[in-house]
């Protein structure tokens, strides 16, 4: 399973803890882990990644094994860590006052 | 046992109001989606269980939030709001042409007489519309295609489809108004759209009379005389009594006639209600103290209401979504401020109360009649 770890505001609105758990069929990707995400909590589909281009959000970063992923391609590999479970994907609110 | 519940959506979350027919006590509930801003909430006409709620963040884009018991429990509906069509460009800040752009709900409209139909006008201007409760939302993509539409330019704010009125004695008749194009009807259930600017006149365009381009704040109507309309412009407060064919200015005697809301008293339609702002560039009241000001003649004859309000030191804005009336026999007004403060009036606006002191800033309220 792939762990994903969710800001408090998705965490919120899907009634979920900080991470969720979520399976993915074949290579575990950005876009596969979204697209699992999504399928699983619905509540979820545009609030990640924009309805229709399926861009990441802009004020959204993705971490994980301490790497800003953010800039990866959408089917670009995650890290083996990740795709074992042992680490999670890691889902950021950009840091903003007010 | 009758009573009002208010609907307050804000920067940092929704409240509901409420209070029994005395409107002399008031119960708050809140923060609902606490920390994300609620442009606008509003109940059905017909099942005032049923109430739709705007929530949107920069961070998480929108979500739409519908509520069958009161407002006590939500669920989240489609937030998919997807332009019909090619969607071609309007008119963006430096004059060249912009793509449409979906951002946030500003506005839900429910049906005067189905709870699972409403209307949503939105950022980048639109109109879209339910028909199972908000299980699906679909464009009047009319409105957009108007011959005008790549004129449309935004205001400072963004370019919002803000004010929806449906006429209660022509289901075919519905009007909209768009920061910064103006106003706009239909009359064949949104199969086509006129703009109905004819009387403004509006500086801060290079044509002051153009078709489009106008920065209409708010319209209200009287259900019992739906031809006439009241509007604040973004300058002047004017009123139209052929549907918006043409307008004419009725600012008459107020301090100053920009402002953002303006609205109509549940029982005299010729009772009106504006909050003056001192000006585009100093949005706040005139000389730091608070008023609304009520005209008994559709316009041109105002009063200043203060009493209860702030007198001095008062530098706050009322925007466009944030003033409404209730139907109680007397008529109770109310509005939000930006600095978090909730006033109203049992009274018709004779006499104010703090409602509410220290709420993140209001964007939008509605009330409720509840019987």
């Amino acid at each position: 399973m792939i762990r994903v770890a969710l800001p408090y505001h998705l965490r919120n609105l899907a009634r979920v803890g900080e991470e969720v758990e979520v399976a993915v069929n074949g290579p575990v990707t950005q876009r596969s882990v979204l697209d699992a995400l999504e399928s699983r909590y619905p509540v979820l589909c545009g609030t990640i990644r924009e309805h229709g281009t399926a861009r990441r959000r802009a004020y959204l970063r993705f971490f994980a094994c301490a790497e800003d992923l953010s800039h990866e391609p959408p089917d670009a590999l995650l890290p083996d860590a990740v795709a074992s479970g042992d680490e999670p994907f890691m889902i950021i609110g950009a840091i903003s006052g007010g | 046992m009758s009573g009002v519940r208010l609907l307050v959506g804000t920067r940092k979350g929704a409240f509901t109001i409420s209070a029994d027919a005395a409107r002399k006590t008031w119960s708050i509930s809140g923060p609902h989606f606490a920390g994300w801003e609620i442009y606008h909430m509003k109940g059905s006409p017909a099942d005032p269980n049923r109430i739709y709620a705007s929530q949107s963040s920069n961070w998480f884009g929108q979500v739409v939030q519908r509520s069958n018991d009161g407002g006590q429990t939500w669920e989240p509906v489609d937030n998919k709001f997807a332009y019909d069509g090619a969607t071609g460009t309007h008119q963006w800040y430096d004059g060249t042409p912009h793509p449409w752009e979906f951002k946030r709900v500003w506005h839900f409209e429910p049906s005067l007489d189905n709870p699972d139909v409403a209307y949503a006008g939105v950022e980048d201007a639109a109109l879209f519309r339910t028909t199972d409760g908000g299980a699906s939302w679909h464009e009047m993509a009319a409105l957009r295609n108007h011959s005008t539409g790549n004129r449309w330019t935004p205001g400072a704010g963004g370019m919002g489809l803000h004010t929806i009125l449906l006429d209660p004695t022509n289901p075919e008749r519905m009007y909209v108004a768009i920061s910064a194009a103006g106003a706009f009807r239909t009359d064949d259930g949104g199969a086509s759209w006129k703009p109905i600017n004819h009387g403004l006149v509006s500086k801060y365009i290079p044509d002051p009379t153009a078709e489009v381009g106008h920065c209409v704040h708010r319209i209200a109507m009287h259900r019992e005389n739906p031809g006439t309309l009241y509007m604040q412009k973004h300058w002047d407060v004017m009123r139209t009594d052929d549907a918006g064919d043409n307008w004419r200015e009725v600012s008459g005697n107020l301090p100053t006639d920009f402002g953002f809301v303006i609205d109509v008293h549940a029982h005299e339609p010729e009772t009106i209600y504006v909050v003056p702002i001192k000006s585009d560039s100093e949005h706040f009241p005139m000389d730091g103290r608070l008023s609304v000001y009520r005209s008994k003649t559709g316009g041109d004859d105002w009063e200043a209401l203060s009493k209860g309000l702030p007198e001095r030191d008062c530098y706050v804005n009322v925007l466009r979504d944030a003033m409404t009336v209730d139907a109680l026999d007397s008529c109770g007004v109310y509005f939000g401020t930006t600095g978090g403060q909730m006033y109203g009036s049992a009274d018709g606006g004779d006499t104010w109360m703090t409602i509410a002191e220290h709420l993140p800033a209001v964007l939008s309220v509605e009330v409720q009649t509840l019987r």
